[in-house]
């Protein structure tokens, strides 16, 4: 009894000062790491300027379309296809207008003629048309764009900006990033043989204009603007108007708004 | 333990090694030793910088030739006409929506001309009769409408208003007078229904016609003691559908509708 007693007190293995000290050590080498993270993570978006002083890291960019004011001209798909060279063939579009008529019976009938780049012709249907509007339709530049997952290579990817953009010189042309797109917004170049899709014309809104088929539309149905900053177009548009979005079901989470969608439209 | 002992059990190690490791790990010393520097030859410097891209790939992007040039830059020139579009109903149209793109031009005027669309083709893009169109919006039926006339001899592009004041309502409202024309309400008069003021003629949505605001105006022909012809349809003034206004469940344009 006295001999363990004594070696207890002698050579005590793990004692209160040093189990505390172990104690703070621990919590010191747990909090310097994260805290020295934390800081980094919580400091200011990176500056990137630029060669004609725009900051993308400043925006992020979205698109409203009110469905009531689209006339279906076809303006914004000329304009769409002169800014940005987009072949001239009925197959290549950037952004394309679709005519919807809803009949008698319920049925949908879609149709988009060359995309409607010579505006539609009124039909000689047999049936009653219920009701029939027009839809334009663009890259809805998602802020969880499946195309971008999908591509082998790295070549199209989202800008700080919010806007999904191609790398040519990388596209392998494999066709995935277009398998994937549930908008159906992108297609092969004839010629170079990579993808393409809008852009929201990135060489004009990096240069503070709006892009071609906003600034072609005669009704103003088309409105591009910030999603995130309050003093915008898009602003104003999103809160005046019951927004809503293609395929929300697919938690792609679109930055091309619409106002006054009929539920037929997917 | 010293330097020559550890040494000599490395020796050991070395030679306890099966020959096809040695073999193995050679292969691998020679492929890492191969595979460094070619990544890094092959992937582009700036590529992670700011994301799984070339940095410079927005550069690239922002760096494509402009065509369209833009809302305000047609003014620094052309102020009047600026100046008279902005009066009319084109006003909210850039310029470049009809004469295409301005960017060359507003370069170098001299060496680019626009485009002047002045045959008939191109005002009906806009402006020819399609049901899908909202309404309100100005159409016309270019087959019957003043055909193999160029719609700028009667119209200013700059500052569109029809020719003369029109005098029939279906002038504009064609639609609903087709559908009148078909109902039992073909001889009733718009004007009998809605009150229109004389400058509606010029300055439409300003001026508004007015509309029947109540049951006893429908109720003056349709209530079971109204006067009129034994044809007409009568209803109840206090049991048929009491609570709503007529419009509500009948069109008056064409009230045998289902």
């Amino acid at each position: 009894m006295d001999i363990l007693s004594t070696k207890k007190k002698s050579a005590p293995k793990y004692g209160r000062r040093k189990f505390v000290k172990n104690l703070f050590a621990m919590i010191a080498s747990a909090l310097v790491p994260g805290s020295l993270v934390a800081r980094e993570k919580r400091s200011d978006k990176p500056v990137l300027t630029l060669a004609n002083g725009y900051k993308p890291y400043d925006h992020n960019w979205g698109m409203g379309v009110d469905v009531n004011k689209c006339i279906g001209c076809g303006r914004c798909v000329e304009a769409c296809k002169i800014e940005n060279n987009v072949p001239r063939d009925p197959f290549f579009f950037r952004t394309w207008v679709e005519r919807y008529r809803i009949l008698e019976d319920g049925e949908a009938v879609v149709d988009s003629p060359n995309g409607g780049i010579n505006s539609f012709k009124n039909g000689p249907g047999e049936k009653a048309i219920v009701r029939s509007f027009f839809v334009p339709k663009l890259c809805n530049h998602c802020d969880n764009p499946p195309c971008v997952q999908v591509c082998p290579v790295g070549a199209t990817f989202k800008s700080p900006d919010g806007v999904i953009l191609v790398e040519p010189d990388y596209c392998i042309g494999c066709r995935y990033c277009i398998q994937a797109c549930p908008y159906g917004a992108r297609f092969l170049h004839p010629e170079t043989r990579t993808a393409e899709k809008c852009t929201f014309c990135y060489h004009r809104i990096s240069k503070g204009l709006a892009p071609a088929c906003v600034e072609a539309c005669p009704t103003h149905a088309r409105i591009f603007g910030e999603v995130d900053k309050k003093a915008s177009p898009l602003q104003r548009f999103l809160r005046m108007n019951k927004i809503a979005i293609l395929k929300p079901s697919l938690n792609t989470e679109p930055k091309v708004f619409y106002a006054n969608l009929d539920m037929e439209v997917n | 333990m010293n330097l020559p002992d550890q040494l000599s059990r490395l020796k050991s190690l070395w030679t306890r090694t099966p020959e096809q490791t040695k073999r193995l790990s050679l292969l691998l010393v020679i492929f890492v030793a191969l595979f460094l520097p070619l990544r890094s030859l092959l992937i582009p410097a700036d590529f992670g910088e700011i994301g799984h891209y070339r940095a410079s790939a927005l550069e690239e992007n922002a760096e494509q030739h402009i065509h369209y040039a833009g809302q305000t830059i047609c003014f620094d020139c052309h102020d009047d006409i600026v100046h008279t579009r902005n009066q009319g109903y084109h006003r909210g149209l850039s310029c470049e929506m009809c004469h295409g793109p301005a960017a060359a031009h507003a370069e170098d005027p001299g060496m680019s001309q626009l485009r002047v669309p002045r045959d008939r083709g191109y005002c009906p893009l806009c402006h020819e009769y399609l049901a899908s169109r909202p309404t309100g919006f100005p159409q016309i039926v270019s087959a019957s409408h003043n055909p193999l006339k160029p719609c700028i001899t009667c119209h200013n592009p700059h500052d569109p208003v029809p020719p003369e004041t029109p005098r029939d309502c279906e002038a504009c409202h064609a639609a609903i007078a087709r559908t009148k024309a078909i109902s039992h309400h073909v001889y009733i008069p718009c004007a009998r229904c809605h009150e229109t003021p004389e400058e509606h003629r010029v300055n439409p949505r300003m001026f508004r016609p007015s509309k029947p605001m109540n049951r006893d105006f429908c109720g003056e022909c349709h209530y079971t003691d109204a006067a009129g012809s034994e044809v007409t349809q009568r209803v109840e003034r206090d049991t048929h559908g009491a609570r709503y206004v007529c419009w509500q469940c009948h069109y008056p344009h064409l009230p045998e509708a289902k």
